[in-house]
């Protein structure tokens, strides 16, 4: 779908190369994700993709043909472009700024109209409260939601995204990376991303590109990066702890238990005892009949609360994740909570199971003697 | 609506009928016959014409030209004549106004074509530079996601760069219209007529209140337009 051959760029008046022969191919449906420190031509090898800026010498082609021959303006308009810094336009509302490119390509005004507020819901924002403001009346984050939004407008075939999700914080970030990756799984676009940091890349690729100082140091799957990285300079960028980093790569569903010490809202007193006594995390997850969960009962609760059914007995959820967040999200998510345990539920609400620390720490152990 | 357009008239009219109630009064209780023999209706009239057409035929040659050089200017191959350009014309802007009107009367002569002209040439610089100005002051990277989407540098220039700059332009064209209206009373020197008439002869044959109808009518000129000027930009630009 993509494929780079010897790209390099040289700045005026730079005397290293910004982009030094790099040679790579992402084949179509792929999320292949650029990373390394700040510098390394990330950016510029993006930029050259979509030829806001001219290779010194090599060659680019999107889906065979050589992009140095086409029309620039049409190159762009089927590529969806998130620029690092986000870059909407101010004095144009929401709506107009996700209108841009449908606009361009003269889609008629109704489905515009249709398809804007689709694309805000899509980015979780609600196209009636924020679809008639300017960008001064976001937050970073949602303003960086209206850019991706803004990209995927004409429902390009590959999407550049530098650095889309740099403006919002850590727990934010991991929610809108797992709604990325589900939108992806449905859209199955041909994707550059770009970030440097390692988890993110990690979590996002299907694969890996390592650059350094223009030049290409390793190009792999994310499993592979962590196993056998190329060299000083990516262990290095990978860290020390490369077992937790392999919490990135599974995710909840993949691992979760039978055993989810769940009970419905009439069990009796004695029962629930019982069950919070078998239980490792001294625990029980409350159900109601469709599946929902509704409250938590601990060892406290049931000492200090009257009521003889778990309905009145049960506190409030302290937090969940969803069963495609990674092991590494459901890790954030206990330390947050302070919780030696996570409740997982599915993209519908409904109760999966309970990861627990130890399942983690399991997972970290095997990974370690297994090599 | 209705109430919007309301509000937009209240100044405008409260002005105009100062100007109105001033020239009615020093027509009808002029101080001796002297001022009785100058200040007709059919003499303020004429001056006012006189001095409305200076200022517009000027301005609308200066935004004519000021405008689209300030966006060529502003193009990337030409940036560097762009801040080059800048510096004269500030440097030009500190020439008081006198002064060209009089170097512009020793190369084409007396009448209000040399008036017009030297107005023309004097309005274009703040135009210009804030043209120049608010262009440049479009953050980069809003033009750089607009290219990236596959804007042509035409749709870039009309629907991103010149509508964000918009506001700044039209200080210019304030700033420039309120000079503008001022100078136009020194046109008088180079027997261009206008408002300035009044205030020279009233000031020469020692009779205020001559003096005063000319200076009143051009305050009131000026704060008029400026005003009408300054709720064009603000109906227009509401993001900010
Ligand atoms: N327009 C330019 N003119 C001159 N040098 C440039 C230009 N753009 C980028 N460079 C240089 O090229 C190199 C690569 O820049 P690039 O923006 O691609 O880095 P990056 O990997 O995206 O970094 P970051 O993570 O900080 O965004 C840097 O050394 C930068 O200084
Ligand atoms: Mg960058």
């Amino acid at each position: 779908m993509i494929r780079l051959e010897n790209l390099t760029k040289q700045f005026p008046g730079m005397d290293r190369l910004a982009v030094n022969k790099l040679n790579l191919e992402v084949g179509k449906g792929e999320v292949c994700v650029l990373v390394g420190p700040s510098g390394c031509g990330k950016t510029t090898t993006m930029k050259m993709i979509n030829r806001l800026c001219e290779p010194t010498d090599g060659k680019i082609y999107v889906d065979g043909q050589d992009t140095s021959k086409m029309n620039p303006i049409k190159l762009r308009l089927d590529i969806g472009y998130v620029i690092q810094q986000i870059g909407l336009f101010p004095h144009m509302t929401i709506n107009d700024n996700v209108a841009t490119v449908p606009k361009e390509k003269k889609w008629p005004k109704e489905k515009i109209k249709k398809r804007t507020a689709e694309l805000l819901e899509l980015v979780g924002l609600d196209p009636r409260e924020h679809g008639g403001r300017y960008p001064s009346g976001l937050s970073g984050g949602q303003q960086q939601r209206v850019g991706i939004a803004r990209a995927l407008a004409a429902d390009p075939p590959i999407m550049l995204m530098d650095e889309p999700f740099a403006a919002v914080d850590r727990i934010t970030r991991s929610r809108l990376q797992n709604e990325f990756l589900r939108l992806q799984r449905e859209l199955n676009k041909t994707i550059i991303f770009v970030t440097h940091d390692i988890d993110e890349a990690i979590k996002m690729g299907d694969r890996i590109a390592v650059l350094r100082e223009g030049k290409l140091i390793q190009y792999d799957e994310p499993g592979k990066i962590l196993s056998e990285p190329a060299g000083d300079f990516v262990a290095n960028l990978v860290g020390r702890n490369r077992s937790i980093k392999r919490l990135h790569l599974i995710r909840a569903h993949e691992i979760l238990e039978e055993e989810h010490w769940g009970v419905p809202l009439d069990t009796p007193r004695e029962e629930i005892k019982e069950r919070i006594e078998e239980s490792v995390i001294s625990t029980v997850m409350v159900i109601d009949e469709k599946g929902y969960l509704k409250g938590i009962i601990g060892r406290r609760a049931i000492e200090e609360k009257e009521g003889e059914k778990a309905e009145d007995l049960m506190e409030e959820v302290p937090d969940n994740v969803t069963d495609d967040a990674t092991l590494n999200d459901a890790l954030s998510v206990m330390l947050e909570i302070g919780e030696g345990y996570v409740p997982v539920v599915d993209a519908d609400g409904l109760f999966r199971g309970t990861l627990t620390l130890n399942t983690l720490l399991d997972q970290v152990r095997s990974d370690k003697s297994a090599k | 609506m209705l109430n919007r357009i309301l509000k937009f008239l209240i100044v405008p009219i409260l002005l105009v009928g100062m100007g109105i109630g001033v020239v009615i009064y020093v027509v009808e209780n002029p101080t001796d016959s002297m001022v009785a023999r100058m200040l007709t209706y059919d003499f303020i009239i004429s001056s006012m014409e006189k001095h409305l057409l200076m200022v517009f035929v000027s301005m609308l040659g200066a935004i004519a030209v000021g405008v689209p050089v300030g966006i060529m200017l502003s193009r990337p191959s030409f940036y560097y004549v762009g801040k080059v350009i800048e510096n004269v014309v500030n440097v030009g802007q500190t020439v008081p106004s006198l002064a060209i009107l009089a170097l512009f009367f020793t190369f084409l002569g007396l009448g209000f074509n040399t008036a017009v002209f030297a107005l023309w040439l004097y309005s274009i610089l703040p135009i210009l530079r804030n043209t120049f100005a608010g262009i440049m002051s479009v953050q980069p990277e809003v033009v750089e996601s607009a290219k990236g989407m596959g804007m042509s540098p035409w749709r870039v220039l009309s629907k991103i760069e010149l509508p964000i700059a918009y506001p700044i332009i039209i200080a210019g064209i304030r700033t420039a219209i309120v000079i503008n209206v001022g100078t136009a009373t020194l046109a008088t020197f180079i027997g261009a007529g206008g408002l300035g008439d009044m205030i020279v002869t009233g000031i020469s044959v020692r009779r205020e209140m001559v003096t005063f109808t000319g200076a009143a009518l051009s305050a009131l000129l000026a704060i008029l337009l400026d005003y009408i000027i300054g709720r064009i930009e603000k109906n227009l630009v509401r993001w900010s």
